[in-house]
This record gives structure tokens, sequence and C-alpha cells, in this order.
């Protein structure tokens, strides 16, 4: 620990494609606070890696966050004035080139050149025999069956130490892939505090930090505001977090100075627990977390101190998360209001069922009665009678091997313009490649983490 | 809670919550918006009882945490986003929505508790300006202790 400076922690993006206008005043927050100061981007969702994978395929050059431009070009002089290092995950499947582009900007914004280190080693494409055939895989979710499509992409969750490696090699920038992300937020507290990889208690704490920061505007007011019952000041202006994190781990969770937004006990209760099964084991590759005992208190206006988590061993094994070509998702939509337009809406679904045939399985919504609560199978809308809604949108949505029968029902649903129920109007079709997904776990001496500074 | 007068709220009046996902699983978060209101969650809110409400949805095994130093409830349901977010057809394939659902439950608690619930009607809803958030300082700081009716 240097002269005991404090350490803060600001996230500016929470996911690939978030707010890049939110950076800034993160930014210019760390700029005014004492001690080592880092930014983290968040950017990788588990699906966001596989597009990206697909991007490299079309593209060498490409395969990183395609946001990277409009997310640091704004903020990279002024993090490298001030010591901000950042750390992000913005590398998806080409860190590499990652590097290279903010290499390029340093250079046409007259900045000194960033020392950059690049992460490597969760690629697991390159290690089939690691990975097995996909059916001999320990899936994660019991009764998955194994994918019939060619694999896209398998990564395995590294941890926070090559990070931390890197910060105490001097790098500015550290640019990943694959990592777990509170290991973006766990790395840095490695390096500045000097902790040891196995000091179960401070990776522990520093972990639900991280976790509390990873999706940005989640535990600043985003997410959380509903009017009447949780308001949320200036939501349009939501600043994203900033925590403290002391020499023990503990945070005081904050956001960035002159933003709209609340960091409250709620707001910081509910992204405490989010994506979270097991609050006794929430698994990482760092460390074992648990939050059984932990507490939050306000401690200033938009400042939540959380305390009491504890640490156990990390796992022996890391886990990898492999996408697969999963053929076609197809989906339209068309109207219908005013009187009997639910019965129109759902005479224009049993048009569709019998055009397409019983053969495919189709989910139906009926938007404006019946939709996101319900399951594919159709059970939920299948219980509720025609209510006599008079403002009703209809969306079918199907899954197909091939292209072909995925522009059919795009097709199908075009259709019913001029041949289906009467005042249908504003059609919208789309069509999406789909991705399967299947996780399993890799023993992580098996997996070759490392880090080397770009040249 | 016998002789007592009782009255039926909906969760989301004495409770606040959201939904997250990792695979074909989903978590909901319900916390107590007081200490006073938890034991009755706890009491109410069984697994059976989400179980059943998630029935449609097939969950293979619905569990829950008790986490009474943060008066809340951590729900995993398995198995009940038709395959997750890859894979389901459904528009909110994360199920973000879902913590709607299970909010918008009944339960039963002690009529004493009737001034302490969350009626909808607190202020500033809407978008407030940055500039004028100071009138507003007090609402957020004691958003968690104040009841305005």
């Amino acid at each position: 620990m240097r002269g005991g400076e404090l350490l803060w922690v600001g996230c500016g993006a929470g996911f690939s494609g978030d707010r890049v206008d939110a950076i800034a005043p993160v930014v210019d927050t760390l700029a005014k606070r004492p001690g080592r100061r880092v930014l983290i981007l968040e950017t990788l969702a588990e699906r966001t890696l596989a597009l990206a994978q697909l991007a490299r395929r079309e593209d060498p050059a490409k395969g990183y966050e395609p946001l990277l431009p409009s997310m640091l070009r704004p903020v990279l002089g002024r993090c490298l004035h001030h010591g901000i290092r950042i750390v992000g995950n913005f590398g998806a499947a080409n860190p590499l080139a990652a590097a290279r582009e903010i290499d390029r900007m340093a250079r046409e914004l007259g900045l000194r050149a960033p020392r950059i280190a690049v992460l490597r080693g969760d690629d697991m494409m390159a290690h089939p025999d690691v990975m097995g055939p996909p059916d001999e895989c320990a899936w994660q979710s019991a009764g998955a069956s194994a994918p019939s499509g060619a694999l896209v992409s398998a990564n395995a969750y590294l941890g926070a130490e090559q990070i931390a490696h890197a910060l105490a090699d001097g790098a500015d920038i550290v640019v990943t892939g694959r990592v777990a992300d509170p290991s973006l937020t766990v790395g840095p507290a490695m390096a500045h505090y000097g902790w040891s990889p196995d000091d179960w208690p401070r990776l522990g704490a520093a972990t639900m930090a991280g976790h509390l920061l990873e999706c940005g505007a989640q535990v600043t007011g985003g997410y959380f505001a509903d009017p009447g019952f949780k308001h949320v000041p200036a939501l349009h202006d939501v600043g994203f977090p900033i925590a403290c994190i002391d020499a023990g781990g503990h945070c005081v969770i904050g956001k960035a100075d002159g933003t709209g937004g609340i960091v409250d006990t709620r707001t910081v209760k509910e992204q405490l627990l989010y994506e979270l099964h097991d609050p006794g084991a929430y698994l990482t590759p760092d460390v074992t977390a648990d939050i059984t005992q932990a507490g939050v208190a306000q401690v200033g206006e938009n400042q939540v101190a959380l305390s009491g988590v504890q640490g156990h061993p990390r796992p022996d094994t890391l886990k990898v998360s492999a996408f697969y070509e999963g053929g076609w998702l197809a989906e339209g939509g068309i109207s219908y209001a005013g009187p009997r337009a639910e019965a129109r809406a759902r005479l224009a679904a049993d048009v569709l069922r019998a055009r397409i045939g019983e053969g495919e399985p189709l989910r139906f919504d009926l938007i404006g009665v019946c939709s996101v609560f319900a399951d594919d199978g159709g059970k939920m809308l299948g219980s509720i009678p025609d209510g006599g809604a008079r403002d009703v949108r209809l969306r079918v949505a199907g899954k197909f091997r091939e292209l072909e029968s995925a522009e059919r029902l795009a097709r199908e649903v075009n259709a019913l313009y001029t041949c289906g129920p009467a005042g249908g109007g504003g059609v919208r079709t789309a069509i999406r490649r789909r991705l399967e997904t299947r996780s399993f776990y890799v023993d992580r001496a098996r997996v070759d983490a490392s880090y080397f500074i770009f040249q | 809670m016998t002789e007592q007068s009782t009255m039926r709220v909906h969760l989301y009046q004495v409770a606040h919550g959201r939904t997250g996902d990792k695979g074909n699983r989903s978590n909901i978060s319900v916390i107590a918006y007081r200490p006073e209101f938890y034991q009755a969650i706890v009491d109410q809110v069984t697994v059976e009882r989400v179980g059943d409400l998630f029935r449609h949805r097939g969950p293979r095994q619905v569990s829950r945490y008790l986490l009474p130093r943060l008066h809340a409830i951590n729900y995993v349901l398995d198995e009940v986003l038709d395959g997750g977010v890859n894979d389901a057809l459904n528009l909110d394939s994360h199920g973000k929505s879902l913590s709607g659902f299970l909010l918008d439950m009944e339960i039963i608690l002690p009529a004493s508790l009737a001034a302490d619930i969350e009626t909808g009607r607190r202020p500033d809803v809407g978008v407030t300006p940055v500039a004028a958030r100071a009138t507003a300082a007090g609402a957020q700081a004691g958003a968690s202790i104040e009841v305005d009716r």
C-alpha cells in the first residue's frame, strides 16, 4: 500500500451499448479524488463475446468493442494526464486489436504513448483438447442437450491476478477479453494494496465492491426507478458509480459528481443480490464471496457503505462459456386497435399457425394483453380468455435451422396486411442469427493466463 | 395474528426487488422496505407459493435464501426462462420483468402496519432537473424512513 492512499474505482460502462456520455463525469470525479484512481469499463455480456468472434471472422482487425473509440476518445487524455488507470474487457474477441486502436487514438490526439497491457489466455478455441467434444462436457444446466451447430466461441472467465500484475508493471491501460466482471475491480485492489491471491477475506470484500460497480447505473438508480414508489432524481442523467475501497476491501459506493441518480440502501441491496444465487457462495475465479453477514449503511448523501462481506477459498475450476451456431430467429408483429381488436389479433395468430403448420414451434404474444410474463409454450396466453382489449399487437417468434424457413414466417406476417383480419397495420419483421450457449468448467491449471505489453 | 385485525396488501407495497439471470436460471430479490415487514414476507412468500406462481414456466426447482441483516430474500428459479437469453422466444428473454410478476403477489399484514406501507404516492414523479434536486434532497436521503401520505 502506497503511503496509506485509498483506491477509487469508477465504472464507466456496464454493458456493450451503455451510454458513452456517462464516462466523462466519472473521470472528472476521479480526477478530484486523492489516491489511486481506476476507471473500469465492463462491456462484455455473455453473448457479446460470441458476436465479437463473428465480427472478427469477417474482419481480422475487428472483434473488440465497437463503441471503444466513442468511449475512450473523449477521456483518454484526461485519464493519462491525471494518472487514472483504465481496465476494461472491451478487448472482447480481439484484445490486441483494441490495444492497437487505443495506441492509434493516443497518437491522433497528440498524447503520450500509453503503456497498454493485453491479457490473454481466455480464448479456449485454441485448446480444443481442454474442452473435449461438446457431448462429453459437463453441462452446467442439467438436461441441456448437446448443441447441433458449429462452435463459434469458447472463453474461460479469467480472474484478477494478471490484471494486478499488469498494473504493478506500470500499465496505464489493461485490455482484457473474458474476465469475471468483479475481477476488473479486484485486480486494481490487489495491485494497489499488495494483497496475496489467497487473501480470501479481502478478495471477497473487493469482489462484492466490483459486483456493485460492474453494471454501471444499476447501483445508482438505473433499473430501479418506479414512479410513486422508488423515485430517482434526474434519471435521464443518471450518474455512474464510483467506489472507494480501503485496505481491507471494504467499500463505500457513491457516484459521479453533478449527475442525476441515487445511491441509497435500496439501490445497493438490489444490486448486491443481482444475478446472485447462493449468497453464501458467490463464485468467481478469485474467491468464493459470502454476503450472508453483509450489511449496508447510508453514510452520506449518495454514499452507502458495504460491510461484513466474507471470503472463502476460490473454486478449483474456471467457468467456460461456449457459443454455437443456432440457426435463425424470426420475429414479426402487427397491430390491431378499436372494437374487437383482441379478437382480430387472436384470429391473426390462428391464421399464422395454420399457414406455418404445427410442426414449427411458434411463440405468440398479445402485447397489451399478455406477453413477457408468458411462457414460450403458450400455457399462460391459452389460459386467458378474450378480454376485449382494444389496442393489441400480435407478436410471433420462431427459431429455425434454415434461413428460408425464417424468411417464410416473416413473409406470412407481412401477408396479414391483405390476407388477415380487418384493420391490421404496422407490420415489422426481423430475422437474426441465433446462438446457442453451453457452460462448463475446466481445471484452472489448464488455463494459461498471462499478459504482454503492447509495443 | 388471530386476535388482530389484518389487511391484504400487494408485496410491492412492502418490498422492492429486481431480477437477474444466468443462463436458464432467474433470481428475484425481495427486499422489505421496513424491517417490520420482513417476517411476514418470510412466512408467506414461501417457495411453494412462488413455484405455483411460476408454474406456467415449469421451474425445475425453486429455492430461496434469507438475508435477515438486509431484510431481503433471494429467490432462485431454475429452468424458468425457456432456455434463457440466447434460447427463449420471449421478448424479455432475460426475464427482467419477472420481479414485477412476483411483487404483485398479495400477503396479509397486521392492520397496525397500515400507516407504514407504500401507497405509490411519493412526490417527485418524473424527471427532476439536477439543479432542482436540492429541494428534493430530503425525500431522497430519507426515502427508506419517511412515509409520505
